[in-house]
Order: C-alpha cells, then sequence, then structure tokens
C-alpha cells in the first residue's frame, strides 16, 4: 500500500516535469515568434542598403551602416512631427490623469451620496456612442478644427481606467483613514492629496503609462482635424511613408526596376522610423516596468 | 379657510424635500466639485454628440444645422439598404470581428495559464517582457512592417521566395483572401502578450490551499490546471468577453483603413471605414451618423444579449452588469 502510493508520487512528479519542459518550450517559441520580427526590424535598421537589397539580414545587422539613422536625422519634417507628438502627449497625459483622478476619487468615496449617477453616466457611454460623425461636428463646432486640442483631450476620459484608479482607491486605502483626517479637520482635497494619490503610486504609474502609450501611437483623432502640416504629429507624418507600398499595389506586378529601387531605399530609412517612433513608448513602459509584478490589476476589471 | 393648511402641508413636504437634497448636496459639496470638471467632459463630448445624433433622421445641411435641417426618418437607413454592397459591408466588418475573437481571445488564457505554471522564473520573465513589446507598436507603424515585411521583392517573403529559388511571388498584401488571416494573426501577434497581463495577476490571487489541497488529493499539475486555476479566472475571462464582444462592430478600423489598398477593398471594406469615407471624406454628414448610429446600436445589443446570455449560463454570477 504504502509503496503504491509512493510510486504514484513519483510517477505524478515525473508527469509535472514533462509539464514543465513543455511549457519551457511554448514559452521559447513565444520569445522567439514575437522576438524574431522585433530584432529582424532592428538589425535592418543598422544594416546597409545593399545588404537589404540582397535580402542577407538574417537575424544580426549585416555590413553595419547608420546610413537610415543620417537620412532620418536630416528629415526636418520627422522632427517637427516628434518634437509635436512629445508635446501633445505630454500635455494630454497631464490633462488626462488629472480628470481620472478627479472622477475617480468622488466614485470610490462610499460617503459620496450621488455616485451611482454619476458612475451609471460615465458607464454608459461605454455601452454607446453616438459614433464619428456627430462628435466631430460637435469640435467643429466648438471650433477646434485644425488645433491640437482634438488630439490633446482624444483619451482624456476612460471610463475603463476610471473603474480601475476608483475600485484602487476604495479597496486598498482603509475608510477610517479618511475618518480620522475628516476628524483633524481635512477636506476632502487635502485627503485626495495626501492620503489617497500617495498610496495609489503603483496603480497611478500604470494608468500614466497606458495616457502615454495611448497619445504617443495615436492617429485617427489627428487625421481627422489636423490639417496644417507644422501641427501633424509623428504618426501622422509616418503615415505616408510607411503605407506607400499600400496605395502603389495594383494587382502585384512589382519587378519594374525602378520601382524596385526606390522600394530599397524606403526600406531601409522605414526600419529606422520605426525604431526612433516605437523607443519611447518602450521607454516609458521600462518606468514603471515594476509596477507591473504582482496583483496591480486584481479586481481591476468588476468594478 | 381648509384648503390652506393642505397647501402649506404640501409645500412643506417640498420644502423638506428639497431641503433633504440640499442637505445632501452641501455635505459632499468637495466631491461634487472635484468631479465637476470631468464630468462636464462627459457631457460635452459624449452626450452632446448623441443629441447631434438626430442628424441621422435629417438631410443635414450647413445652413439648417443639426436642428433645423430637412426631416427624413429612416431615408438615410434606406440609402445604406439599397446600397449594393450593403451586405458585403456587414458580412465584412462581422466576418473579421467574429475571426479575431475567435483566434485571438483564448490565445491569452492559454499564454497566461502556460507563463503560470511555469516554474523557470527567468524564462517566464523573458517571455512576459519580449511578448510585451509589439503591444507599443502604433497601428501605422504595424502597418508599416506589415507592408515591408511582406513585400514580395525585399521583404522577409522575397528573402524566402529567393531563397527556395521561386522566382515571382504574388503580392500578398494586395490580396483578398490574405486580408483577413494578416489583419488577425498580426493583431495577436501585438496584443496577445500584454492582453496575459490580466489574467496573469488573476491567476497570481489563487489561494495556495486550493493548490496545496489538490496536491493532496494527488492531482497533476495539469489538472490542477483544469480544475483549480481555470475555474478562478473565468470571472475575469467572461468579463473580458462581454467587453470584447461589446465592440463586435467597431473592430480596429484604423487598422483595416491603413491596410486598405485598391486590391484588397472587397474584403477590407469594413463599416467603421465606409463611415468615415462617405461621411467625412465625402462629406455626406447625415448618411455616415446613420450607418454609424447603426453600427453603434449592433454594439449595445451584442454586449446587452451576451451579459444576458452570461448570466443565464451562471446564474447571475459572472454578468458585467
Amino acid at each position: 500500500m504504502f509503496k503504491k502510493k509512493n510510486s504514484t508520487k513519483i510517477n505524478e512528479s515525473f508527469g509535472d516535469r514533462v509539464f514543465n519542459i513543455i511549457t519551457s518550450i511554448l514559452l521559447i517559441l513565444i520569445i522567439i515568434i514575437v522576438g524574431y520580427p522585433c530584432l529582424f526590424v532592428v538589425s535592418c535598421s543598422f544594416s546597409s542598403a545593399q545588404a537589404l537589397q540582397a535580402g542577407r539580414v538574417i537575424l544580426w545587422p549585416v555590413e553595419f551602416s547608420l546610413d537610415a539613422y543620417e537620412f532620418i536625422l536630416d528629415f526636418k519634417q520627422v522632427w517637427i512631427g516628434y518634437r509635436n507628438s512629445i508635446f501633445y502627449t505630454a500635455l494630454g497625459t497631464v490633462i488626462g490623469m488629472i480628470m481620472r483622478i478627479l472622477a475617480a476619487y468622488p466614485l470610490s468615496r462610499k460617503s459620496f451620496q450621488g455616485r451611482n449617477i454619476y458612475m451609471k453616466l460615465f458607464y454608459f457611454t461605454t455601452l454607446f456612442g453616438a459614433g464619428l460623425i456627430p462628435s466631430f461636428i460637435l469640435h467643429v463646432k466648438l471650433g477646434m478644427y485644425d488645433t491640437i486640442w482634438p488630439t490633446v483631450l482624444a483619451a482624456c476620459i476612460s471610463v475603463s481606467d476610471i473603474i480601475i484608479l476608483r475600485t484602487a482607491f476604495a479597496s486598498s486605502i482603509p475608510g477610517d483613514l479618511f475618518d480620522a483626517a475628516k476628524i483633524d479637520g481635512a477636506n476632502d482635497f487635502q485627503c485626495l492629496l495626501k492620503i489617497a494619490l500617495p498610496l495609489a503610486k503603483a496603480i497611478l504609474s500604470v494608468l500614466v503609462l497606458y495616457c502615454i502609450v495611448a497619445h504617443w501611437n495615436e492617429y485617427f483623432t489627428s487625421m481627422i482635424y489636423i490639417k496644417s502640416v507644422k501641427l501633424q504629429p509623428l504618426q501622422l507624418i509616418l503615415r505616408p511613408i510607411m503605407t506607400a507600398a499600400s496605395a502603389s499595389i495594383s494587382t502585384g506586378d512589382m519587378s519594374s526596376g525602378s520601382q524596385q529601387l526606390a522600394q530599397q531605399g524606403l526600406d531601409g530609412v522605414r526600419y529606422g522610423l520605426i525604431v526612433i517612433s516605437t523607443v519611447p513608448a518602450l521607454l516609458a513602459y521600462f518606468c514603471v516596468q515594476k509596477y507591473f509584478k504582482g496583483g496591480v490589476m486584481v479586481g481591476s476589471v468588476k468594478g | 379657510m381648509a384648503k390652506s393648511p393642505v397647501l402649506t402641508e404640501n409645500s412643506a413636504v417640498y420644502q423638506t424635500g428639497f431641503q433633504k437634497f440640499c442637505t445632501v448636496f452641501v455635505k459632499n459639496w468637495q466631491l461634487h466639485l472635484m468631479i465637476l470638471l470631468p464630468f462636464a467632459y462627459l457631457l460635452l463630448f459624449h452626450y452632446a454628440p448623441m443629441y447631434g445624433l438626430q442628424i441621422a433622421f435629417r438631410h443635414y445641411s450647413p445652413k439648417g444645422g443639426i436642428t433645423n435641417s430637412d426631416w427624413v426618418g429612416f431615408g438615410q437607413f434606406a440609402d445604406f439598404f439599397s446600397y449594393y454592397l450593403w451586405g458585403n459591408l456587414i458580412w465584412n466588418t462581422l466576418a473579421l470581428s467574429l475571426y479575431q475573437i475567435l483566434a485571438g481571445f483564448p490565445i491569452p488564457v492559454v499564454l497566461a495559464l502556460v507563463i503560470h505554471v511555469n516554474t523557470y522564473k527567468g524564462l517566464k520573465k523573458v517571455a512576459q517582457n519580449v511578448s510585451y513589446i509589439p503591444h507599443f507598436i502604433s497601428v501605422v507603424i504595424m502597418v508599416g512592417i506589415l507592408n515591408t515585411v511582406l513585400n514580395p521583392i525585399s521583404g522577409m517573403l522575397g528573402a524566402y521566395s529567393r531563397l527556395t529559388g521561386t522566382d515571382y511571388m504574388s503580392d500578398i498584401r494586395g490580396s483578398n483572401t490574405a486580408f483577413r488571416h494578416l489583419y488577425v494573426w498580426s493583431g495577436i501577434w501585438q496584443t496577445a502578450g500584454w492582453s496575459t497581463i490580466i489574467y496573469v495577476s488573476a491567476l497570481s490571487a489563487v489561494p495556495d490551499e486550493l493548490h496545496e489541497a489538490a496536491k493532496l488529493d494527488g492531482a497533476s499539475r495539469l489538472r490542477r490546471v483544469w480544475s483549480v486555476d481555470l475555474p478562478t479566472i473565468m470571472p475575469t475571462v467572461a468579463i473580458m468577453l462581454i467587453m470584447r464582444f461589446g465592440s463586435v462592430m467597431s473592430v480596429g478600423y484604423q487598422k483595416a483603413y491603413l491596410m486598405q489598398n485598391s486590391a484588397n477593398l472587397q474584403v477590407s471594406e469594413i463599416i467603421s471605414t465606409y463611415v468615415y469615407k462617405k461621411g467625412l471624406a465625402a462629406n455626406n454628414l447625415s448618411y455616415g451618423s446613420a450607418v454609424g448610429l447603426m453600427n453603434s446600436v449592433v454594439n449595445t445589443t451584442m454586449v446587452v444579449v451576451v451579459n444576458w446570455i452570461t448570466n443565464r449560463l451562471t446564474d447571475n454570477e459572472m454578468g458585467l452588469f
């Protein structure tokens, strides 16, 4: 009896070990599938045009060269876009975070009568939206056409972010703390600034990241509202460069020599642009990466 | 004389009701003041356009504006359904979206389980961080990568065709049959890793005692995934699925729009891109609003229906509302 039990235990751990090996293989596959194209793009951006043209770049840069980046450095339009994007992202994130905090804090207070009505009104907008054109007319009526404001205010309120933040305020900060502060004569603004915000640092950093990434990669709103070239964010400027081929595809015959040459020259620059336009968003992630560990997001969906 | 006491009594009731409202409001005035700004934004940018939606039932002219243009009732909707490709548009939208949900939804869940059960911490960490990278790539760049990598001459495909000796490869970017696969699988490549975050953290909340008890009963790791891990994250999965269905008709139109070219338009034209082109680019605001409204109504209906089904299946435990 004892022996039998022991042997099954060995069997189980053997099965578990096999299971562990299988999952490890899967993880390595994931790393390859996701990582390889990323590495390929970076390597291509550092390779010479000839190597690209001959298709000799497989994994690492071939004939290391900075030609693509030198070309991009002189590409004025890209840097105007870069500057605009940084400005829009910074301003949009500051405004967006203020809005999220100002909405989430009252909604997290149980003593706040009327919070259910507010919550329902916020929540309803996630179920039903008026759509593109009525809001376009509104923006035009407000005089926001061809200004920076539609882009800056694009993700000004995100109901899911507000729910995440509200839940974090409500669950991670004990109500006694507020009561104690109230007895000491603190008002709600002081409670928010002195108690709620410092205690919710982790979740706030995560939301700041969401905001930054959303603004940095924002494209459609700017395409609709911004017409002046000097106001265009990076994504808008990159679009014709990135999708040049889509427009020129007819039915697949791309073999004419001149077209091919133009394509090769463009490809290196494209790879470079892909790298320099993605790096800021990735940097933002690595700054707040530590907050993604553990259960920062636990319970955040169900409000 | 007999009436006046009644009147005063009534006004007294009214007064106390109003006063009660006032005291409640005054008691929380700071909180109301805080929420004033986001709430005003919500009213202006989310609710005011709903009022503007009436142009879907009018023939919008700049002179008449939102409230005074000619009323045409369901005329704009009738116009849409007399467009010979309307069925095609709806099918394209649904096909793309359902394909995306069916292929893309289970993958992050499985991936999260794989990450959770694996015991090599270093490998897990690398896999997680690498799989997050594509999330930070913008739509424009993603389409740019697709265009470059799939270039039949200079891209990976070109390299492959030279490697295998096939001279000519048709351009997959302009292919009707490839569009949906490219769209969906590039999306999965981009978001699967990032989407695991929510599930991984839900999994880390599974109480250790459950695993210990299951281990004592002789359950293998695989068995515990099935009977302990999966049931505990089911509520999260259900909520994510309901939310996903809520945007069934608004599949990433930005990406579809950017991936469009004259050769694949037959499958890549979806309702949202059509709304943009007809409504804004071709300046037919009422028509665009009507098609957009139809789209929103389908979306809302989807959430309500899927939520109802979820509630039904789980005895009101897992629904969103």
